[in-house]
C-alpha cells in the first residue's frame, strides 16, 4: 500500500500515527485512573463511571455557558477553571454516593455492581431532564482548536497535546498522592490488610470515602478534556466505559503502574492496527489479543503480589 | 385523581349544571358540515367514535435515541393539532396515545401489539431506527395496522403497512454524487461510515454508482457505533488524498470525528477534501458545534433554510410551538408529513379502513408540504426532490444545489436482488 508515496510523505505519516497512537493513550489513561483508583484500592466496581465523567462535561459545558455570558473576555482562560470545577463537583458527588450506597455493601461485590450500574442509569436519565436528550456543542476557546504546523504534513492538534499534559499530570499527580504522601500509605495500608489498618488507628471509611472521591474527581477531569474530542450527551458516558475496564481489568485489578501500561499497549496496538485495517476489524483483533492474553495471565499484566 | 373527590355540595352542583351544558357546547362547536356516519367509516372496529379517531405516537422518548427521535415526537404532534384546528379528518378530531420504545426494540414490538390490540389504533407515527422498525414489522403485519416511518434509511424493504416518508438510500446518495462529480469534478472518493446497515448499505450503494462512472474508492471504512477515536483514520485520508470523503457516521461519534477533523488541521471551506454526508442534519449540529462542520455538504431532502413559503410556515409554527432555539432536520420535516399523508389517505378512501387507506394512498400529493411538493409512489415510499446544502458556522444549512425532478423512489436497485 506504500509504493506510491515518496518517503517524506511516509515519514509524517508514521509521525502522525505515532501522534495518534500516543494522543489514544492517554484518552485512556485519563479513562481508567480515576477507575483503578476504585477497582483496584477498594475492589469496588464502579458501573457509574462514565456517568462521572459526563458530569464534568456538562460542567464544562455550563462552566463555558458562564464565561460567555458574564466574562466573555476571560473565555480563552475558561478552560482551567471548568477542570477544577468539573474535579470538585463529581468527586463531592462521588462522596456523597459512597456515603448514601457505596459503603452499605463493601462486603457484596455483585450488589455494588448492581447498585453503580442502577445509579448510572439513574444519572442519564438525570442529565436528559436537566439538559435534554440531545447532545449540548461545548465551545472551545480558538486557541484549542487549531493545530501546530510542523511541516506540510505534519499537523500536530492542540487539542491532542493538551489532553496528552493533563494525563501526565494527573498520573504523576496520583503516583505523588499514592506513593509520596502520608494519605497514600494509608490507602495502600487499608488494600493491604483492612483489619489490620484499622488496629493501628487508620480511619478506613474516611479513607475509602476520600478514594472513591478521588476516583470520581479524576472521573471528572476526564470527561471535562473529552469534550474537546468527543460528544456531550446523557448516554455519551456509555462510549468510554467497555474501554475503560477493559484497560484496567487487562493492566491488573490492583496495579496503578499496569493501568498505564495496558492503556499504552491497547492504544498502540489498536491505533496501528486501525491504520493498516478498518477500524472494527482492528477493534476486534484488540479485543482477541487481549481475551487471550487474559486467559493466560488471568490476573493481569501486573499483578500485586499480596498475602489474602 | 380519584382521592380528590372532596367537593362540597355547592361545588358538585354547580359542576353537574356544567356538565349538564356540554352537550349543547359540543353541538356548537362541531362543523356544519355532518360527518359521516361511523359505521360507514370504520367497518374493522378501529377507536373512531362519532367526532374523534385516535392514532398513536410511538418513538423513544428516553434513551440513547432520545436525542434523536424527540424532534420527530413534535413535529408529529404539531401536525396533529394543525389538522385539529383545520377540522380534523373526516369531521373527527384526532386524539393520540403516545408510548415510549425507549430505544430499546422488543419494546417497540410490545407497544405496537399494544397500540393497535388495545387502543385499536388508525395510524401509528413512529419508529426512527431500522432496527425499531424491523421489530415493529411483523407486528404491523400481523393486525393489519399502518405505520408511518420518518427516517432517511437503506431502502430494500416495501410492506403494505407501512408509508416511507424519509428518503430511500438511492435517492439522497444518486444526487449527492453526481453533484460532486458534475459541479465540483470529484474523481477520487473515501466512504466512511458507523458499523451497522444504514451505513454499510449506503456505502453499497454509493460504490457500485461510483465505480460505474469510472471513477474511483479509495477507501471504504466503519468505525463501532460510539467510537470515539478517529487519528488513525484521519492520517489515512491524509495520506490517500481522496477528492470527495463520504460520510455517514451516525450518533456521538460524529461530534468526535468533526472536532478531530478540524484539530488535526482539516478545513472543510477549502474543500480539499470535500466532506459530503448524508447523516448529519441541523439536529446533529447542535451537538458538533457549527464552528466544526463549517463548509461540509449535506445531501438530503430538506433543510431548514428552504426558502418557500410552506416552509416559512412550518419553521414559524414550529418555532412558535417549541421555542425560538428549536432547529429542523430532515427527518423532523418527514414525521411532519405523516399525520398530514395518512389524513389525505382517509379522506381520498372516505373511510379509516386500513385496506382502503393502503389502495389510496398512492398517487397521493402533498403540495404544502415544507419540503416543496410529494407523491406517494406505488411502493410506499415517496417522490421528492434531492437538495445539497453547505453547512454555515450558525449551524444552519445553505441549499446550494436541488435536482430538478422529483428523485424516485427506488428501495431495491440493481445488484440488491
Amino acid at each position: 500500500m506504500f509504493a506510491d508515496y515518496s518517503s517524506t510523505e511516509l515519514l509524517s505519516i508514521f509521525a502522525m500515527q505515532g501522534f495518534a497512537g500516543l494522543s489514544l493513550f492517554s484518552v485512556f489513561v485519563l479513562m481508567a485512573m480515576g477507575l483503578a483508583i476504585i477497582f483496584g484500592q477498594m475492589g469496588v466496581i464502579n458501573m457509574a463511571h462514565g456517568e462521572f465523567m459526563i458530569l464534568g462535561a456538562y460542567t464544562t459545558y455550563l462552566t463555558s455557558q458562564f464565561f460567555q455570558t458574564y466574562m466573555p473576555g476571560l473565555f480563552a482562560g475558561y478552560f482551567f477553571v471548568a477542570m477544577v470545577l468539573a474535579f470538585l463537583i463529581s468527586g463531592a458527588l462521588g462522596a456523597f454516593v459512597e456515603w448514601a450506597m457505596v459503603r452499605h455493601l463493601y462486603r457484596r461485590p455483585l450488589d455494588t455492581l448492581l447498585a453503580t450500574w442502577g445509579l448510572s442509569l439513574i444519572m442519564q436519565q438525570a442529565y436528559r431532564s436537566i439538559f435534554g436528550a440531545r447532545e449540548v456543542g461545548v465551545e472551545l476557546p480558538d486557541w484549542m482548536m487549531g493545530a501546530f504546523q510542523v511541516s506540510d504534513l505534519v499537523q500536530l492538534p492542540v487539542n491532542g497535546l493538551f489532553v496528552m499534559i493533563i494525563a501526565l499530570s494527573i498520573a504523576l499527580a496520583v503516583y505523588l498522592l499514592m506513593f509520596r504522601s502520608g494519605w497514600g500509605r494509608k490507602v495502600r495500608a487499608v488494600v493491604q490488610n483492612r483489619p489490620m489498618a484499622e488496629a493501628v488507628g487508620i480511619n478506613t471509611a474516611g479513607v475509602d470515602r476520600a478514594t472513591f472521591a478521588l476516583g470520581c474527581g479524576i472521573a471528572g477531569v476526564a470527561g471535562s478534556a473529552f469534550t474537546m474530542i468527543g460528544s456531550t450527551g446523557p448516554s455519551s458516558g456509555q462510549a468510554y466505559i467497555v474501554d475503560t475496564f477493559l484497560v484496567v481489568v487487562f493492566g491488573g485489578a490492583q496495579s496503578l503502574i499496569g493501568t498505564i501500561v495496558s492503556a499504552f499497549s491497547i492504544s498502540q496496538a489498536q491505533s496501528t492496527m486501525e491504520f493498516f485495517l478498518s477500524g472494527s476489524m482492528a477493534k476486534v483483533l484488540t479485543l482477541l489479543t487481549v481475551v487471550i492474553i487474559l486467559m493466560l495471565r488471568p490476573e493481569g499484566l501486573m499483578a500485586l503480589k499480596i498475602r489474602r | 385523581m380519584k382521592q380528590r373527590n372532596h367537593h362540597t355540595p355547592a361545588r358538585g352542583r354547580r359542576l353537574l349544571a356544567g356538565l349538564a351544558a356540554l352537550p349543547a357546547l359540543m353541538a356548537l362547536a362541531s362543523p356544519v358540515t355532518a360527518a359521516p356516519a361511523t359505521a360507514e367509516v370504520n367497518t374493522t372496529g378501529l377507536a373512531v367514535t362519532d367526532d374523534t379517531v385516535k392514532v398513536g405516537i410511538l418513538h423513544s422518548i428516553t434513551g440513547t435515541m432520545a436525542i434523536s427521535e424527540i424532534g420527530s415526537v413534535q413535529a408529529e404532534k404539531l401536525a396533529i393539532k394543525q389538522i385539529n384546528e383545520s377540522g380534523g379528518v373526516l369531521g373527527r378530531q384526532i386524539e393520540y396515545v403516545q408510548e415510549d420504545g425507549a430505544s430499546d426494540w422488543p419494546t417497540f414490538a410490545e407497544k405496537t401489539r399494544k397500540l393497535l390490540r388495545q387502543d385499536k389504533v388508525a395510524a401509528i407515527f413512529g419508529c426512527w431506527t431500522s432496527a425499531s422498525r424491523k421489530a415493529v414489522l411483523p407486528v404491523m403485519e400481523q393486525f393489519n395496522g399502518m405505520l408511518y416511518y420518518p427516517t432517511f434509511y437503506e431502502g430494500l424493504e416495501q410492506s403494505p403497512n407501512v408509508i416511507y416518508t424519509g428518503q430511500e438510500a438511492t435517492q439522497q446518495i444518486l444526487a449527492g454524487i453526481d453533484w460532486a462529480v458534475k459541479e465540483k469534478g470529484a474523481k477520487t472518493f473515501y466512504l466512511l461510515g458507523s458499523d451497522y446497515i444504514w451505513p454499510r448499505t449506503s456505502n453499497k450503494i454509493a460504490r457500485i454508482h461510483i465505480e460505474k462512472k469510472g471513477l474511483k474508492v479509495v477507501g471504504e471504512e466503519y468505525y463501532p457505533l460510539g467510537h470515539t477515536q478517529f487519528n488513525s483514520v484521519i492520517n489515512k485520508i491524509k495520506l490517500r488524498k481522496p477528492d470527495v470523503i463520504f460520510a455517514s457516521v451516525v450518533g456521538g461519534s460524529n461530534v468526535a470525528f468533526y472536532k478531530q477533523m478540524k484539530a488535526a488541521g482539516v478545513d472543510f471551506t477549502k474543500e480539499s477534501p470535500l466532506l459530503l454526508t448524508i447523516s448529519v442534519t441541523e439536529d446533529e449540529i447542535r451537538g458538533i458545534g457549527g464552528e466544526n462542520v463549517d463548509g461540509i455538504y449535506a445531501s438530503m431532502k430538506y433543510f431548514q433554510s428552504l426558502d418557500n413559503a410552506n416552509n416559512q410556515e412550518f419553521v414559524a409554527a414550529f418555532k412558535d410551538a417549541y421555542g425560538d432555539d428549536m432547529v429542523i432536520g430532515d427527518v423532523t420535516q418527514a414525521a411532519y408529513l405523516g399525520p398530514w399523508l395518512w389524513k389525505m389517505a382517509v379522506e381520498k378512501a372516505g373511510s379509516f379502513d386500513i385496506d382502503k387507506i393502503r389502495e389510496a394512498s398512492p398517487g397521493i400529493e402533498f403540495k404544502k408540504a415544507p419540503e416543496g411538493y410529494v407523491r406517494i409512489h406505488e411502493n410506499h415510499h415517496l417522490w421528492s426532490k434531492t437538495r445539497i446544502g453547505r453547512a454555515q458556522p450558525n449551524g444552519q444549512y445553505e441549499v446550494v444545489y436541488e435536482t430538478k425532478e422529483l428523485m424516485e423512489p427506488d428501495p431495491f436497485p440493481e445488484g440488491y436482488k
